[in-house]
């Protein structure tokens, strides 16, 4: 099996990719958005052409909203971002941006900075209750699996790559915002809960496998390396694991093209965490069960 | 065989009803099943209030904030909007302080001031006890909450008593409380007779009359200080209600009918052409097995849309989305089963054969993945915020859903159709990929 016997390259594959989405988190930094910083985000497009953004600057400045960040969206749109916004300010802002030509508010949202600090604490909970579920599911539904590597044992390579697989549609995402503007918001944490979800199923249906062959192995008083068993499994669930993905990549790419404008960032970060997600599944999180078995039987 | 044709037969004509359901309610503008839209996909406001309940007895927090529902909820009708949605929030206890929240939906208004404004003419009225303390020679008063508040507040009228100034008859606001707070107010007059009990409105202290008697009948008057507009004022906000513990606005969001309406369309959109493209590569793939996927997970799709109806649950932005990975799911399941089957035939199985063992072998995974999705769904559902909980909502159901229709529907399906033995045709039919079987 190519990717047993050449595991060690697609280690170094995972490392490099790992190291660039870890490098762009950290130089690019990750622009949190109002749902987690507090703040408020207005939309507004203007059917007679948008005016430059300096201009749009310029007239708010007047109403002392602190710093002010203006983004152009789509056509003929708008997003201005500011700190928390009153009711009032907020109408003295409408009336400022429509003064000389026509506007129309396609979306507002308001944070208050409490709420939205309890966002991301919530979020960060999620993420990692939900990690911990799949680990002590896993470590039950593989309880009867005790040689080469304990059921414990595939729970923990399935956190190691949970969080690979995290790790880089994030980073990918920080290169993104850097480049475009785009925030991170609620949707994004969505999305990342989603990957989590399909990234288990991957690995579990080679998981599956892996114990299934275990327990025939067993019973049939064959012998096999371990490696062997791990790259039969991984050969024979292959075209399962890309079909799947393949499915999944094309209904997104209808999103991406055609959906709506909210979405199409989400879209875009399932993608990337797909794509990823199905090269991990296949090319390491198997063959990393390798090491794991020779640490446990040493 | 039969048995798997009554199935099958039966699982259409089900599938065939649960599609015109969706689509006759949906043509149907006065249906109760319509889609019910978030305000995200619908237009609309909505308005996020921090309950104060510093000054309230722990256990009065469920009653005050359920008080505060039914008020808002009375002001947001008088505001005219069609079906309005007033919800309270405990935030978790996880963050040590437990904090109330009141989150007020208006479909379709999109002025936030206006409907701040509205919402923010409802009076707040408690009553407290002043306690004056001497220290040396400087005296400070402190206020001690008695628990009675806006909310044993039945109904508020216009009097006018002697004012101060003799001949000039001042205004006066008469509270009249329902039975309960009839009976706190004559409790906390018959054992403070002699103290000052201040009534505080929007939380300043606007009257601390001194208490002579108890005072039975539940009538409380405040004098003084008004105009008669300011008077009249008052009682109209009051008859509408008072809360009983002081909101501030936390956060508020609004959406245009316009932003709605294409992300509605745009969703329909790419959900169509991507469930088509699916579609074709599972029929071009997989063959026959992949046509009868494709009719399962329509069948799935029906099931799916008339469930969120039926409940109903709110479609959000993020609900769709919920959706597209549940029906990823689904077809993961089947792709999961076809593959078994296909090696089974590869090892010469009969056709019947190897779809049986194909659904037997691929039930450990599909079980394994879909509990541990479903584990995690219900983890958000119980931990998140409104978006991610509307997300983890239908992602369930979905997950849900696809258990049932891939070990079932699609079994069931193919069963019916698949013969004893490969020859001729079928051989191509159940073949994938650019194999036949």
């Amino acid at each position: 099996m190519y990717i047993i016997n050449h595991r060690s390259l697609f280690f170094w594959i995972t490392g490099i990719i790992l190291a660039a989405a870890l490098g762009a988190i950290l130089t690019y930094g990750l622009p949190l958005g109002i749902d987690f910083t507090g703040g408020s985000l207005m939309q507004v497009s203007y059917k007679e052409g948008r005016p430059a953004i300096a201009t749009v600057q310029e007239k708010l400045s007047v109403l002392s909203l602190g710093t002010v960040s203006v983004r152009e969206v789509g056509q003929d749109a708008l997003s201005i971002r500011t700190r928390t916004q009153t009711p009032e300010e907020h109408e003295a802002i409408l009336s400022a941006l429509s003064a000389g030509t026509s506007v129309t508010e396609l979306s507002y949202t308001s944070v208050g900075p409490a709420l939205g600090s309890q966002f991301a604490t919530k979020a960060l909970w999620a993420i990692g209750a939900v990690i911990l579920v799949i680990v002590l599911y896993i470590a039950f539904a593989f309880r009867h699996v005790s040689r080469p590597v304990p059921g414990w044992g595939y729970g923990l390579t399935v956190v190691a790559m949970l969080a690979i697989d995290i790790i880089v549609p994030t980073g990918f995402y920080a290169a993104y915002c850097h480049f475009t503007g785009a925030e991170v918001d609620s949707l994004f944490i969505v999305a990342l809960l989603s990957l989590l979800g399909y990234c288990v199923n991957d690995v579990i249906v080679i998981f599956d496998r892996i114990r299934e062959h275990l327990a025939k192995n067993d019973r049939m008083n064959i012998k096999e390396s371990f490696e062997e068993t791990i790259g039969k499994s991984i050969s024979e669930t292959m075209t399962r694991s890309i079909n799947t993905a393949l499915t999944v990549v094309l209904a997104l790419l209808a999103l991406i093209y055609l959906g709506a404008e909210a979405t199409r960032n989400f879209a875009l970060v399932m993608l990337v965490g797909v794509a990823a997600g199905t090269f991990s599944s296949i090319a390491r999180s198997a063959p990393l069960l390798i090491p794991i078995a020779k640490w446990f039987n040493k | 065989m039969t048995r798997y044709r009554v199935f099958a037969a039966i699982a259409l004509v089900a599938g065939f009803l649960l599609t015109y359901f969706v689509w006759a309610t949906e043509a149907n503008p006065l249906s109760s099943y319509r889609f019910k839209l978030g305000l995200d996909l619908a237009g609309g406001t909505e308005l996020v209030y921090k309950a104060d309940m510093s000054q309230t007895a722990a256990a009065d927090r469920a009653d005050a904030l359920s008080a505060l529902q039914g008020v808002i909820e009375r002001r947001v009708n008088l505001f005219g909007v069609a079906e309005p949605l007033v919800q309270t929030e405990e935030a978790s206890a996880l963050y040590g302080t437990t904090e109330d929240r009141l989150i007020v939906d208006l479909p379709g208004v999109t002025n936030i001031k206006a409907a701040v404004d509205a919402l923010g003419q409802t009076p707040t009225l408690d009553f407290r006890l002043a306690t004056t303390t001497t220290v040396g020679t400087s005296t400070t008063v402190g206020y001690a909450p008695t628990g009675l508040t806006g909310r044993f507040l039945s109904g508020a009228t216009l009097g006018f008593g002697s004012g101060a100034t003799a001949g000039i008859a001042s205004p006066e606001v008469i509270l009249n409380f329902d039975s309960d707070g009839a009976k706190l107010f004559e409790k906390i007059t018959s054992e403070h007779v002699g103290e000052r009990l201040a009534i505080f409105l929007d939380g300043q202290p606007i009257s601390e009359p001194t208490i002579q008697e108890a005072i039975p009948g539940g009538q409380a008057t405040i004098t003084g200080r008004f105009t008669a507009t300011e008077a009249r004022d008052l009682v109209r906000n009051l008859n509408f209600g008072a809360l009983p513990v002081p909101i501030t606005l936390e956060s508020s969001s609004a959406v245009g009918p316009t932003l709605g309406a294409t992300a509605i369309s745009a969703g329909v959109t790419a959900g169509l052409i991507g469930f088509a493209i699916v579609a074709l590569f599972m029929i071009a793939w997989y063959r026959l097995p992949g046509l009868v996927a494709s009719l399962a997970l329509v069948e799935y799709l029906a099931f799916m849309l008339a469930v969120i109806k039926a409940i109903p649950v709110t479609l959000t932005a993020s609900g769709i989305a919920g959706l597209i990975i549940s029906v990823g799911m689904a077809v993961d399941a089947n792709v999961l089963i076809f593959e078994r089957t296909k090696e089974e035939l590869r090892d010469g199985k009969t056709p019947r054969e190897a779809v049986h063992i194909g659904f037997a072998r691929a039930w450990t995974a599909i079980r394994d993945g879909h509990l541990t999705m479903i584990i995690s769904g219900v983890i958000l559902f119980w931990l998140g915020t409104s978006i991610v909980q509307g997300f983890a909502l239908v992602f369930v159901l979905g997950v849900l859903a696809s258990f049932v229709s891939a070990v079932s529907l699609s079994r069931v399906f193919l069963l019916a159709i698949v013969p004893e033995h490969k020859e001729g045709v079928w051989k191509f039919l159940m073949g994938s990929g650019n194999r036949n079987a």
